[in-house]
């Protein structure tokens, strides 16, 4: 039974849907565009509708082999294939191979008389016409609403664009019908009252000066669709619309360490260096070597035969070129190689949502295995810093998904409550490296230390960070008797217990010699006794043996004595 | 044509004697189009009787015809001459706008 309710379930039809063929947009409809239904397009002037509707049509034309049909009310035919053609469309071309049909509508209110009822049967055998010729499954009325400027009779109009709709969802079409935004309401004229399907909003920004496109689902009925905004970018391959929000925390995550082109560095984090996928902040004050950092792990990463892409939004690439030339590292080998390179822009060029569109089309462009930001602080000037964060948060989220780590360098000033860049960012990345400078007896000496490091046992040692023509280095943790020292103090000191080694080992010696002075005092004194004893030794054995002696003769003189007298006798 | 057009141009001074070329598009026999085909006619035949020629074309038949001809509304009447056009579109059962429109009142 529930098997069966199962094999019904996926048996439903769903919704038939037509691609766009628009970067992104079919993403996040799930599919594209309802088939065989109307889809309003509405935004302000100048949001892109036009572009958007003949990019559907020419997709739809080039991909999908579904012919179509463009009905321009505002811009004639050819002014429309000149403006497309910088995207390398060539209408003229499709026109030609009957792919698409563009008809411009002309209507002038003043050229116009009306005299009693009517209808737009005109426009329906136009369409019919068109769609029927070319075998359409497309069809663009952009922007329909001009109808209301050139005819008077509203309850005419109104009931006449609904019967058009019915009409080309009867013929089974496609369509998008354009239409400019009104006050308090999607559309000028109500269109979405009639076109009840989908509808898009394209809107156009500008805050600070500063201008990002939005594009956002408003409804789309029968079908699950991705409702936040959604910033599109217009260049020179079109329109592309990237769903960057629509992300989890479900990327997979890779235990593969990559070396930070600092051995020393390395030796901090636990020998190694960063995870793969991982994202990395240095932060720092002025002239801390931040950009030096970035060049070298850059440099590293060329050097293993992976590419690197820096987006430098302070220097430009020659600078930096150049000034990694300086510390020994040739970063133009790389370039000329493929395997590093440079995206330099002001941050003020265009808004942080074009900005992460860019970065993510060049990174899908470059396939880079590292990414650096070098420094995020400046994009603060074009947006908040939460929004900046968020940018953040969704740039990284992106890369972790392909598993490119990032290295972001971020500017903090010594005295403001300001290190608001890394308080925001901080949480989100996985290792956090510090350079700071330290100010003692009269000169400025850099040091550096670990914040954080996720998943690893990393050093907590303020060490001290050298940039000489050889590269980066980090020297030893000097502890003198003040406390941690840098610079020409550590050298000092490190001299001054040189000295001390040195008069140590004179003392040493000197100490030596008199204990073998003393040894030898001693050992003549010992010999002389040794002697003495000798001598009194030979006293006694001298006196023993007389006595011996003594004691033998008297013997012998008794024995005598007692032999003579027994003769006697 | 064009040579019709030369000979009405020469007599366009002639105010009384000026020819009126009209063309009315029509759809089959829809209830407006039969109105307005009624109404042209009749307004015609009482105010330049003789001095018209009306062509009336069902779009239905020459759909082509409807984008060459820049057709959205229906019944269209174009007033091709005497210059300027006007374009009329309704059942012309509004006089006074159609007499407007061909140019026979202000």
């Amino acid at each position: 039974m529930s098997s069966e309710t199962q094999t019904q379930k996926s048996a439903l039809p769903s919704l038939p849907k037509a691609r766009t063929g628009i970067v992104g947009l079919d993403e996040i409809s799930e599919g594209g565009l309802p088939k065989g239904r109307p889809t309003l397009i509405c935004g302000a002037a100048g949001s892109g509708k036009t572009l958007f509707s003949m990019e559907f049509l020419v997709h739809g034309a080039l991909k999908f082999n579904e012919p179509g049909v463009f009905m321009a009310f505002e811009e004639k035919a050819e002014e429309l294939t000149m403006n497309v053609a910088s995207l390398g469309f060539d209408l003229q071309q499709l026109q030609q191979d009957k792919l698409i049909k563009l008809d411009h509508v002309h209507v002038e209110r003043s050229e116009i008389e009306e005299t009693g009822e009517y209808d737009l049967e005109g426009l329906f055998i136009r369409l019919g016409y068109a769609i029927d010729t070319l075998g359409a499954k497309r069809v663009v009325l952009d922007t329909i609403e001009s109808l209301f400027s050139g005819l008077t009779n509203m309850a005419i109009l109104r009931a006449e664009l609904r019967r058009l709709f019915d009409w080309l969802k009867e013929k089974g079409v496609t369509t998008i019908i354009t239409g400019e935004k009104g006050e308090g309401s999607l559309t000028r004229q109500g269109l979405e009252e009639y076109v009840s399907d989908c509808v898009i909003l394209l809107d156009h920004r500008v805050v600070n000066k500063i201008s990002t496109r939005i594009l956002r689902i408003v409804k789309y009925r029968g079908s699950v669709h991705g409702t936040n905004e959604y910033p599109f970018l217009i260049d020179e391959e079109g329109i592309s619309v990237l769903p960057v929000t629509s992300l989890t925390l479900k990327h997979q995550v890779s235990s593969q360490l990559i070396s930070t082109g600092i051995p020393s560095l390395d030796s901090m984090l636990d020998g190694k260096g960063f995870y793969r996928g991982g994202s990395i902040l240095v932060s720092g004050s002025a002239g801390t070597g931040k950009t030096s950092i970035a060049g070298s792990f850059a440099h590293s990463t060329c050097q293993n035969g992976e590419r690197c892409l820096y987006l430098a939004f302070e220097e430009s690439p020659g600078q930096i070129i150049r000034n990694m030339n300086s510390i020994g590292m040739d970063l133009q080998t790389h370039i000329d190689k493929g395997l590093l390179r440079f995206q330099a822009s002001r941050p003020t060029l265009h808004g942080l949502e074009m900005h992460l569109l860019s970065f993510i089309k060049q990174v899908d462009d470059f396939k880079p295995s590292v990414v650096i930001l070098d420094p995020i602080t400046n994009l603060v000037t074009v947006g908040s810093v939460s929004e900046v964060k968020n940018l953040l948060i969704r740039l990284i989220d992106f890369l972790q998904n392909s598993q490119i780590t990032v290295m972001f360098t971020a500017l903090t000033l010594m005295n403001s409550p300001s290190e608001q860049t890394d308080e925001n960012v901080s949480s989100l990345v996985d290792t956090w490296l510090m350079v700071r400078d330290i100010e003692t007896n009269g000169e400025r000496n850099r040091g550096m230390y670990v914040m954080k490091s996720r998943g690893m046992k990393h050093s907590n040692q303020i060490r001290e960070f050298v940039i000489s023509e050889e590269g980066l280095r980090l020297v030893d943790v000097f502890l003198g008797p003040s406390g941690v020292l840098t610079g020409s103090s550590r050298e000092a000191q490190q001299l001054l217990e040189r000295t001390g080694e040195v008069l140590w080992d004179h003392a040493l010696s000197r100490k030596d010699r008199e204990i073998e002075r003393k040894k030898m005092v001693l050992e003549a004194k010992i010999s002389s006794l040794k002697e003495e004893f000798e001598s009194m030794q030979d006293e006694l054995n001298r006196a023993y043996i007389e006595e011996e002696l003594r004691k033998e003769v008297q013997e012998k003189n008794r024995e005598e004595m007692t032999r003579k007298r027994d003769s006697s006798k | 044509m064009n040579e019709l057009y030369n000979i009405l141009a020469e007599e366009e001074n002639d105010d009384a004697n000026r020819h009126y070329v009209l063309r009315l598009f029509i759809t089959g026999a829809s209830l407006n189009s039969r109105r307005a085909v009624v109404n042209i006619r009749e307004i015609c035949d009482v105010h330049i009787k003789g001095k018209y020629t009306l062509e009336i074309v069902d779009v239905y038949q020459q759909k082509a015809v409807a984008e060459k001809e820049q057709i959205i509304a229906l019944p269209l009447l174009i007033k091709c001459f005497p210059l300027p056009e006007r374009r009329m579109i309704g059942d012309m059962s509004d006089t006074q706008k159609v007499l407007k429109g061909l140019g026979l009142i202000n």
